[in-house]
């Protein structure tokens, strides 16, 4: 029979014997979040896209701004002075940066309310994907048996369902304005998150730590919220910034197509919906607000490429192995 | 049952198919989820695997802190002063507070389930293997903080392991379990000693001796066959495909506990064939067991 272990317990050296002080942790904890937020800073082409939704947030910030050095409001027509004496668009000059549009109206200015609406839209709409997806992913995931069927068959159906058609219709029952088209967004989009949030807490929840936090007592609900969710946030967080493009694009699509917001009000896609009919005489009037969009876009997206690769540490691990 | 169902089982983790619980006089195994948070308090769980029972995204301060948030024990300015002293108590740097789970061994990580387990003062801990993940080295540090806490606390402990020289270290009565059934029952002391059962007396000659010499006088009995499948367990007696003193009636009815001989009360067994003081196993001479398997068990003691 073995002898019983030795009584003199010493821990592990990390544990220092003596730790009289209390004092906050003078070793701040690298937590993931941070060791991510170094490999994003370390990623170029994602600081560069930062970089650039930084100038697009300060220029939706500082629209009242460009309006009054430009000396132009979003919504003023100039006639005399932003429109040929045929009518036609003025090209971009030391008077209008960007150009006019067909109603003698500055571009730059009105990209610049434009992006207050994207940015706006892009946000919100997603903010409430991201809730109901989450939600509903982690109910799906968490409580699974029946509630697990119905709301994975909902998941299916809203899947399935031709968002732009329905985004028509919707809009054109209930009116053409800033709440409807988020509220429209929201309400189709959440699905594929909720799918990928499903999928991840389906595995998480057969860990011991929820089991450990179930024998505690705690509730669904806390489990849930507290245990799992901020194990899924990589993916969510990952998937949120590559939403926010895709929304945009929506908003704007919805614009393009007369759903958008009401005539005055300048927004990206109904700028480019109004140029349709001059890109053969007044390049500036469809590029401009079309570079706006696809730069915002093209940034968010490559930005959210960047978020993926830095929160998936075993990417970078196998980069890292090939390259020696 | 397996033997680590038991202790998922006696903290209502997983619902029983059939038998009872009964905590402090109460039948608590079909409480509900409600009716059963207050019980919760008083039964905490250690876990086997110290790497997948803390959140990984979670610090350590907040882990521990979990049992006062779930029940709402104490005001939450005083909670991080609480869990620092939980942590001083297991041996952990209370400095370590705002760590995550991945920056400790696995040692450290164990005492952070213990000092969670800890947190409402439980009356029962049910140590599910909570040694067998970690390092030898280790492993001793972790008994002998368990038992100290034992004592300073006046905890009861359900230890459950496949060690056979820790729970002799730990326990004061062993319930010895073969293919999801209590074998028997008894004080350390007498069932280390004086084993009943033919399954326990083979289970105690399987461990290992420091001493070479030693080693050599005692005959190792080895069983052969494999574990019959807990799915469709043998009739009568679950251990008689394997057993030496295997006979008719073992094949038919199962034995139920009961003191053997002159036994002490709380020694019991379950067999009809239990070994007198002293009767070596392999003596026995099965009725019905295989030949064959008699066989090997003579060549495989013969090589020692």
């Amino acid at each position: 029979m073995t002898d019983p272990p030795p009584t003199e317990v010493h821990d592990e050296p990390s544990a220092a014997p003596e730790h009289e002080s209390r004092r906050e942790p003078a070793i701040t904890a690298r937590s993931p979040w941070v060791l991510a937020g170094r490999r994003l800073l370390r990623d170029r082409v994602a600081i560069v896209c930062l970089v650039v939704i930084v100038l697009i947030v300060l220029l939706a910030v500082f629209a009242p701004l460009v309006a009054s050095i430009t000396g132009h409001g979003p919504n003023q027509q100039y006639r005399d002075t932003g429109l040929s004496p045929d009518g036609l668009p003025r090209a971009p000059s030391g008077e209008f940066w960007l150009g006019t549009d067909s109603l003698g109206r500055d571009i730059l200015v009105r990209i610049a309310y434009g992006a207050r609406i994207s940015l706006l839209v892009g946000v919100v709409a997603t903010a409430l994907t991201v809730t109901i997806g989450v939600v509903v992913g982690l109910a799906a995931g968490y409580l699974g048996g029946v509630v697990d069927t119905i709301l994975a068959r909902v998941i299916d159906v809203v899947l399935s369902v031709p968002f732009l058609l329905v985004a028509i219709a919707l809009v054109s029952i209930f009116g053409a304005g800033l709440l409807n088209t988020v509220l429209v967004i929201g309400a189709f989009s959440w699905a594929s998150m909720a799918r990928i949030v499903r999928g991840q807490v389906l595995s998480l929840r057969e860990r011991e730590f929820v089991e450990a936090a179930r024998s505690m007592g705690a509730s669904s609900a806390r489990i849930m919220f507290v245990d799992i969710l901020p194990n899924v946030l990589a993916q969510v967080i990952v998937y949120t910034t590559l939403l926010i493009p895709v929304v945009i694009v929506v908003q704007a699509t919805l614009s393009f197509l007369g759903l958008g917001l009401p005539a005055p009000t300048a927004d990206w896609g109904g700028m480019i919906s109004e140029a349709q009919n001059y890109y053969t005489t007044s390049w500036w009037f469809v590029l401009f607000p079309g570079l706006a969009l696809l730069a915002t876009t093209l940034a968010f997206n490559l930005f959210g490429d960047g978020v993926r690769d830095a929160f998936d540490p075993r990417a970078e691990g196998l980069t890292r192995g090939w390259k020696g | 049952m397996r033997k680590v169902n038991v202790g998922s089982c006696l903290t209502r983790l997983h619902d029983l198919s059939a038998g009872s619980v009964v905590f402090d006089g109460r039948d608590i195994t079909t409480l509900s989820r409600r009716q059963l948070r207050p019980v919760r308090r008083d039964i905490q769980m250690i876990f086997q695997d110290p790497y997948g029972s803390l959140n990984p995204r979670r610090r350590v301060g907040s882990i521990i802190g979990d049992p006062f948030a779930i029940h709402r024990s104490g005001a939450r300015s005083t909670r991080k002063a609480q869990v620092q002293e939980l942590m001083e108590r297991v041996g952990l740097n209370p400095e370590h507070y705002n760590r995550f789970p991945a920056e400790f061994s696995g040692g450290q990580r164990q005492r952070i389930g213990v000092a969670r387990a800890l947190a409402l003062n439980p009356r029962v801990l049910v140590c599910d293997e909570p040694v067998s993940a970690l390092d030898v080295s280790i492993q001793a540090q972790i008994i002998n903080l368990l038992v100290d806490l034992q004592a300073e606390f006046g905890l009861t402990l359900v230890f459950i392991s496949h060690d056979l020289s820790v729970i002799r270290h730990v326990s004061d009565r062993v319930a010895v379990m073969y293919l999801g059934r209590i074998v028997e029952t008894g004080r350390v002391q007498q069932l280390y000693e004086l084993p009943r059962h033919p399954y326990t007396r083979a289970l105690l000659s399987a461990l290992p001796v420091a001493d070479p010499d030693l080693a050599d006088s005692q005959s190792g009995i080895v069983l052969t066959g494999d574990v019959p499948s807990p799915v469709f367990p043998p009739s009568g007696c679950r251990f008689h495909t394997r057993c030496p003193r295997a006979e008719q009636d073992c094949v038919q009815s199962e034995p139920v506990l009961a003191p053997v001989l002159d036994d002490l009360p709380d020694h019991e067994t379950a067999c009809h064939h239990p070994l007198a003081v002293g009767e070596l196993l392999s003596d026995s001479q099965p009725s019905i067991a295989d030949t064959q398997i008699q066989n090997r068990t003579d060549s495989g003691r013969k090589s020692r």
